[in-house]
């Protein structure tokens, strides 16, 4: 559109295809482009200047054996410290937490998010109360989310034991209750999210299919596995593949509530604690590498296995 | 169409939802009212209520300090941020260019990215650069890790702007820098107000760079102090005096939440789902 509006004068060869086959850009097009590139670099250059770098710094780092506290005695070694970690029977423990949280908390997750969806999208009387308080888990501050949680099953301040009965159950000082409290914790936490997802997906679904299945006897299992979820895939996918990532990377909820002690350390955690606290930036930056490789393939095996389309999370 | 027995049947699931979201809210509430002995009573509400808490935390420096940083810190990113992803989102939107795809897909790449796995490498960056425990040295990763979101959500919003007013902007002599600023903002005033909520939700609620990254009060936000009010001595009980402060910084967002409930919901949707 834009390609037709080179001023006079300076046109005279630019219109047309040049030897190469390529369409030659006009001059307003070739400022739209520049323009781009302009309004675009900002954004890029500050994303990257976070992410790519120090990334690199990291791989760079990994090579090495290299603790921030003695600088000195900073050493190649090569992909010893990947070694190391590979063979660390702890990476392995935490390889474990990890997926395990990320596996049971999403599966919850996308349950009772879909059970918040359908309620929010058929109640009529409190809608708009609803909606506003699914919003409060999704905005409040993931520690202090975490630090209520811990008071409640705790055992001296906890209202949990006494409510149900439980005495004096110590849920922190299990590697499988831990646990269950922190997935409850992040299941609070981020449903809403999965569910307003999935309440966009909801909202796609045409209700005259929906009549249609009716009409044609179909119970409400059937219309929900035969229309509803099939008609809102693309959300189904995208909600997935958002909170995979997410729970994967969990670290505010472990921390506060065990710190990572009886075997709830997870990666990241394990990460954080290499490099900030013991400052191993060697040995730190091959458990990053490790850690951001993971969510690559993550991310690579759901787009690839779901088929999900990828301009769609993209949002081009 | 809608009998009033579904109705009443909805009703009292949405009434669920109201005490799935509201209970630990509720709970860190009536915990930062309970006193003394009271703070083991292993009830859910306090035999006497009183404000001791509060006002234990506002004599608190790493409190009180923590939360100007957050204030501080989270309003610059939110704005510096903001303003880079209008800018980005505009020429994604409506311009023509090449490596447009290459963008969207940096951002999604940063989405999705563990950060932990950047905080060691940062720490050595930023001491090096003189910014570990400043504010800047937090506002730099966070505008980082909000942009992808505000791009989304703007970009989705800066599309179903009418061309047609840019262009009788521009065929009325308008550059399209001013098509850009006198037509285009005005109308995406809301999208740019959306992403911002968005954005400030991420800094104020993040931990791992505000624990790594800083060292002092001079820098640390709140998230990062409530972890250090633990074992600290100078509180005989740190439970109560963190509920209170967890519920200090809550109110904000409960605000935002309670008077911008619609844009939030059309920010976190409009990436996911196209109309």
């Amino acid at each position: 559109m834009t390609t037709l509006t080179a001023p006079p004068g300076t046109g005279d060869t630019g219109r047309g295809v040049r030897a190469s086959g390529h369409p030659r850009l006009s001059e307003r097009a070739r400022d739209e482009q520049r323009l781009g590139w302009y309004l675009v670099a900002p954004a890029v250059i500050v994303m990257l200047a976070v992410t790519a770098y120090p990334l690199g710094r990291a791989v760079y780092l990994s090579l090495y054996s290299y603790r921030l506290t003695d600088p000195a005695a900073k050493e190649f070694v090569g992909l010893r410290n990947y070694g190391v970690v590979l063979t660390d029977s702890l990476w392995w423990q935490d390889v474990f937490t990890t997926v395990f949280i990320t596996v049971v908390t999403v599966a919850i997750e996308l349950v009772i998010g879909f059970a918040i969806a359908t309620v929010m999208h058929r109640i009529i009387f409190g809608r708009r109360t609803v909606r506003t308080a699914i919003l409060i888990p999704y905005g409040i501050i993931t520690v202090v989310a975490a630090f209520a949680w811990q008071y409640a099953f705790a055992l001296d301040s906890g209202f949990v034991n006494e409510w149900f009965g439980l005495g004096d159950k110590a849920w922190f000082s299990d590697r499988w209750s831990a646990l269950a409290v922190i997935i409850l914790a992040e299941v609070w936490k981020t449903t809403p999210f999965i569910s307003l997802l999935l309440l966009a997906g909801l909202a796609q679904v045409p209700e005259e299919l929906q009549e249609a299945a009716k009409v044609d006897g179909a119970t409400a299992w059937q219309r929900l596995w035969r229309v509803t979820i099939p008609n809102m895939k693309g959300a189904i996918l995208v909600a997935l593949l958002f909170r995979t990532l997410d729970a994967f990377r969990i670290f505010d909820t472990i921390f506060i509530m065990t710190g990572g002690a009886e075997k709830t350390e997870s990666l990241s955690i394990l990460a954080f604690r290499q490099t900030i606290t013991r400052t191993e930036l060697g040995l730190g930056g091959a458990v990053s590498v490790l850690l951001f490789l993971s969510v690559v393939l993550i991310a690579a095996a759901i787009i690839r296995g779901f088929n999900v389309d990828l301009g769609q999370v993209r949002g081009d | 169409m809608n009998s009033l027995r579904s109705r009443v049947g909805w009703g009292l699931a949405g009434l669920a939802i109201l005490v799935y979201t509201l209970l630990p809210v509720a709970w860190i509430v009536s915990l930062s009212f309970k006193q003394g002995d009271d703070i083991n009573n292993k009830k859910f509400l306090p035999s006497h209520w009183s404000l001791d808490n509060y006002r234990t935390v506002f004599d608190t420096n790493l409190f009180t300090s923590a939360l100007r940083n957050s204030i501080g810190i989270s309003l610059i990113a939110t704005t510096v941020s903001v303003i880079l992803a209008t800018v980005a989102a505009y020429a994604i939107a409506r311009l023509q260019f090449r490596g447009k795809r290459l963008v969207l897909s940096a951002a999604l790449a940063i989405a999705i990215f563990p950060t932990v796995a950047l905080v060691g490498p940062l720490f050595d960056m930023w001491r090096s650069l003189g910014i570990y425990d400043t504010w800047i040295g937090l506002i730099i990763p966070y505008m980082s890790f909000t942009l992808p979101l505000s791009i989304w959500v703007l970009s989705a919003f800066f599309r179903e702007i009418p061309w047609e007013m840019e262009q009788a902007a521009q065929v009325d002599g308008a550059t399209p820098w001013q098509a850009f600023r006198k037509v285009i903002v005005p109308l995406a005033a809301p999208g740019v107000f959306t992403a911002a909520i968005l954005t400030f939700f991420f800094a104020w609620n993040d931990f791992v760079f505000g624990i790594s990254l800083t060292a002092t009060n001079n820098a640390r936000p709140v998230p990062a102090a409530l972890a250090f009010f633990t074992g600290e001595s100078f509180f005989q009980q740190p439970t109560a005096a963190i509920s209170a402060a967890s519920v200090i910084v809550t109110i904000p967002v409960i605000a935002l939440v309670l008077i911008f409930q619609r844009r939030i919901v059309a920010g976190l949707t409009s990436g996911a789902v196209k109309g």
